[in-house]
């Protein structure tokens, strides 16, 4: 008998961190799904080029780290960080504006800090936020309406060409965001007349929040839900999160005439999403219980006040960016309390 | 007996590991062949361990005492059966560390002679104390992994206990002897814990059991009522299958919804815990004067082609019993001694069976497979989710790897059980416990070396005292001399031939006072370097230490005989 000698646990669950990055891939695809058929094939295109590009930095970085490629590449991280990245970006944005965040991303983001698990700020958030503050025009020109109210919808075809070479036609589909929208328009509208424009209840007035965006967002809910259920990541993330952005939109906007509701908020932009994807990104979160709370809440406070009195439409990626900074602090001081302590520690430990 | 529903607590995490707990519970417990030769380590509890009663080639029966628990915190250990003491020396012990260790072994002769014994006439009516002497000479160490000596445990007065617990909850994988002996003994269990309450003295009693055994619950539930009338309080109460239920700390939190307080015993809340394989043993010592040289041994695993319980003598090679549960050798990838979250590996065969062996599993390569390669930690927090004395794993797994032993510390990491349900859940298969108790070992190296650096300052600063003291009492003795040659020139010169007695009778106290006064500091000396071999002998934890620590007083007391002396001769 030849004994193997280690010591315990024995037992381990099967499965490994590709697995877990596997899991969250497979809950984007409804989410997915949805933006391809309301807003056309332009974010299926993006995660194409945004995946090829994010899988070559990261190999040509583990080549450079002296690193196994192969091993690290399984673990899938880059790839989901292409992807999150590829549908947080405008669908029609040139093909270099999504080079260049996912190689910023993978690269300074992620590599630069010691590659997956040692990064302080979320990767797909750095990209997109460089970007953003970059190149502001491509940015913020580059989402499409909802098909439904293009006449010949948007083609594959004219889809690759506005991505990659010519943007003579981009004119024709795109439109700004309804969160934008209301935003722009309240200081000089009511409730009632924003809510004329297509872009909330679509081209025959059916009552809903907004066209195509209110499906995307019950979309990510879903496959929140499910990662929820596979226990994937706990809920305090995404409940106080979402709590936090209502009880606000309640409280400061309950007036619809003069700020964005409580809808919007919740179903127009990229809250479901940044709410079960990208806050809940664990590397870059807070890790003990109380924590969670708190770095969801304060995620939702941000992404209510930028939006509001920011000047950028959404707040997803600045909101989560601002609470990275403030993740290990909010560590230190919400242990959890320990069996057979009286109560918690907080702070750091003491320098004798 | 009492059906009442019992309100149960929960702990926070735990996980819920494939049990394969029904391939050894198909066929009933059956008692292992003696095999050629025992092999009994004289440490096979917590403490310290045994003195050796015998010599190479002494016969010896079963039953007898083969090494004394002379210690407060020992165990007695006993020939579990009859044959001639072979060799006294070092072999290979079941340990984490696979160290070796003092053992004896005997070479049985297969008559398996019974040495006199008996039990205790109407144990119910004995007092505490003879129970557990009874106890203590049988040698009994909890049997459910830990091995702390029954008879210690059992001595806590009684006007602190207010609860008894039975742990039965068995909540480890694979392991199932404590099952069968609950289906097969369970009234002998029961009048174990009469006896516990007789020494003990609780309000209640629990017996904490996981729901995933009907027919050893339904056994004691049956026992109850037949051994005992409807006044009795000992509860079976059931509890759902979670790991690790079966943790001391994690049970008592079910039962009871209290926490041992941090570096405390249960008793410190009034409860006593116990496991029902030493219940049994405590019955079968005291009633039946049988001690502690055999137990039940769940031999499992896919290498075992016919897994079963045995009733297995202490001391019986690893191998023997695997030959008789049809183990087949080359399949065997991994040799286990306890259960897949917590037990050992072995790293042969040859290892004995000891008081704690609860369970061999053999188990081949595909049921555990080499541990696959570490990826990154991505602080998904599974483990925080897993843990069940609500630490924060993953931190204590960055702390580790950094060797950031004070935040380790200050995140509460001596209070981590080593359950392994992180490094279970662990997407990244990071080996969570290992680094764990990598931090542990550097923190008590860390204190340990303090300790010793803070005695030996202590020691030299003792040495640099007596060093000035000598030399003040050198200049001391220097001064009196040259006064005492200057007074005797000055007397020569000044008196005449004959001088007045007077003159004599004053000058004599002087110098008396003189010769006092050096004895004092002579004294001294020797209390200073007394001290000073003490403080050495602690810094090596050497054992002479209590020696060196009366011959100090004996010192100070002759320093303090002096000094008063000296004061006398003043006034």
């Amino acid at each position: 008998m030849n004994l193997l000698n280690i010591s315990s646990p024995h037992a381990t669950r099967s499965g490994n961190t590709g697995n877990v990055m596997l899991t969250v891939l497979l809950a984007l695809i409804p989410g997915i799904i949805t933006l391809s058929y309301f807003f056309g094939p332009g974010h299926l295109i993006q995660i194409c080029i945004a995946s090829a590009t994010a899988i070559g930095c990261e190999a040509l970085v583990l080549h450079l780290r002296k690193k196994p490629i192969g091993f690290y590449l399984k673990d899938y991280s880059a790839l989901l960080t292409a992807v999150l990245l590829a549908i947080s970006l405008p669908p029609y944005a040139p093909y270099w504006v999504t080079m260049v965040a996912t190689l910023f991303a993978i690269v300074i983001a992620k590599h630069l800090y010691g590659g997956l698990g040692q990064n302080p700020f979320n990767p797909a958030m750095v990209g997109f936020a460089l970007v953003l503050v970059s190149f502001p025009v491509e940015m913020t020109t580059s989402w499409s309406a909802p098909s439904a109210l293009l006449e010949n919808g948007i083609g594959v075809a004219q889809a690759l060409e506005i991505i990659f070479s010519s943007r003579e036609t981009i004119d024709a589909i795109t439109m700004a965001t309804p969160l934008d929208l209301y935003k722009n328009q309240v200081e000089i509208a009511t409730a009632s007349e924003i809510y004329q424009n297509p872009l909330f209840n679509g081209p025959n007035q059916e009552a809903s929040i907004a066209l195509g965006w209110q499906w995307v967002n019950v979309a990510f809910l879903l496959g929140g839900a499910f990662l929820l259920w596979k226990k994937i990541f706990t809920w305090h993330v995404p409940v106080s999160l979402l709590l936090s952005l209502s009880l606000l939109s309640i409280f400061i906007g309950w007036d619809s005439d003069s700020y964005v509701p409580i809808s919007l908020h919740l179903f127009a932009g990229a809250t479901m999403l940044g709410a079960f994807f990208i806050a809940t990104d664990p590397v870059t979160a807070s890790t003990t219980p109380l924590g969670k709370l708190i770095y969801g809440a304060g995620i939702g406070v941000l992404i209510y006040i930028i939006r509001t009195w920011g000047s950028y439409p959404d707040a997803v990626a600045f909101a989560v960016l601002l609470m990275n900074f403030a993740a290990p602090l909010i560590d230190q001081y919400s242990q959890p309390r320990t069996y057979g302590h009286k109560k918690a520690v907080r702070g750091l430990a003491k320098k004798d | 007996m009492n059906m009442h529903h019992f309100k149960l607590y929960d702990f926070d995490g735990g996980i819920h590991p494939e049990q394969n707990k029904s391939q050894s519970t198909q066929l009933p417990i059956t008692t292992a062949k003696i095999p050629q030769r025992l092999i009994l380590p004289i440490a096979q509890h917590i403490g310290a361990p045994g003195n050796p009663a015998v010599k190479p080639g002494d016969k010896v029966l079963k039953g007898q005492i083969i090494a004394k628990g002379e210690d407060f915190v020992s165990c007695n250990l006993h020939a579990p059966t009859s044959g001639i003491v072979g060799v006294i020396e070092d072999r290979e012990v079941p340990h984490q560390s696979g160290m070796s260790a003092t053992c004896i072994e005997i070479i049985t002769d297969g008559k398996d002679t019974w040495i006199d014994h008996q039990g205790l006439d109407n144990y119910l009516e004995s007092d505490a104390a003879s129970l557990i002497d009874c106890i203590a000479q049988a040698g009994i160490s909890g049997m459910g992994g830990a091995g702390f000596p029954t008879h210690v445990k059992a001595s806590i007065p009684a006007s602190k206990i207010n609860t008894l617990i039975i742990n039965a909850a068995e909540c480890e994988p694979y392991i199932t002897s404590d099952d069968l002996l609950m289906r097969e003994y369970a009234m002998d269990i029961i009048k174990g814990i009469e006896i516990l309450q007789r020494i003990l003295l609780p309000e209640q009693c629990y017996i904490g059991i996981e729901d995933n055994k009907p027919q050893a619950i339904e056994a004691l539930q049956i026992a109850l009522k037949e051994n005992l009338d409807d006044t009795h309080n000992i509860h079976v109460v059931v509890i759902p299958t979670k790991y690790p239920s079966g943790g001391e700390k994690q049970l008592i939190q079910i039962l009871t919804g209290k926490e041992v307080p941090v570096a405390g015993i249960p008793a410190d809340i009034g409860i006593v815990c116990q496991n029902v394989g030493t219940v049994h043993a405590i019955y079968q010592a005291v009633a039946l004067g049988i001690p502690l040289i055999s137990r039940i041994t769940t031999i499992t695993g896919d290498a075992v082609s016919s897994p079963q319980n045995y009733q297995v003598l202490l001391g019986t090679p690893v191998t023997d019993v695997l030959s008789q549960a049809n183990a087949q050798p080359n399949k065997v990838k991994r040799l286990i001694m306890g259960g897949p979250m917590m037990g050992f590996t072995i790293a042969s065969a040859d290892t004995p069976i000891t008081k704690t062996s609860n369970c061999i599993i053999a188990a081949s390569d595909q049921e555990l497979p080499d541990p696959a390669m570490e990826q990154a930690c991505i602080r998904c927090g599974m483990c925080t989710q897993a843990c069940p004395a609500q630490l924060l794993p993953q931190q204590l797994y960055w702390f580790a790897k950094s060797s950031n032993l004070e935040q380790a510390q200050a995140h509460n990491i001596s209070d981590c059980i080593e359950c392994g349900a992180c490094s279970y859940v662990c997407p990244s298969n990071i080996p969570l416990v290992q680094y764990y108790r990598f931090a542990k070992g550097e923190i008590k190296q860390a204190k340990s070396d303090k300790k010793s650096s803070e005695q030996a300052k202590l020691r030299f600063d003792i040495r640099n005292a007596r060093l000035d003291r000598e030399t003040a009492e050198k200049d001391a003795k220097r001064k009196a001399r040259a006064e005492a040659a200057a007074k005797k020139q000055a007397a020569k010169k000044a008196a005449p031939p004959a001088t007045p007695a007077s003159g004599d009778a004053t000058a004599e106290p002087s110098v008396d006072t003189e010769v006092l006064k050096q004895k004092v500091l002579a004294a001294q000396t020797r209390v200073d370097k007394a001290r000073e071999r003490l403080a050495m002998a602690q810094e090596q934890n050497l054992e002479t230490a209590d020696a060196l620590e009366l011959g100090l007083n004996k010192q100070i007391d002759k320093l303090t005989a002096a000094q008063k002396s000296l004061e006398e001769a003043k006034s």
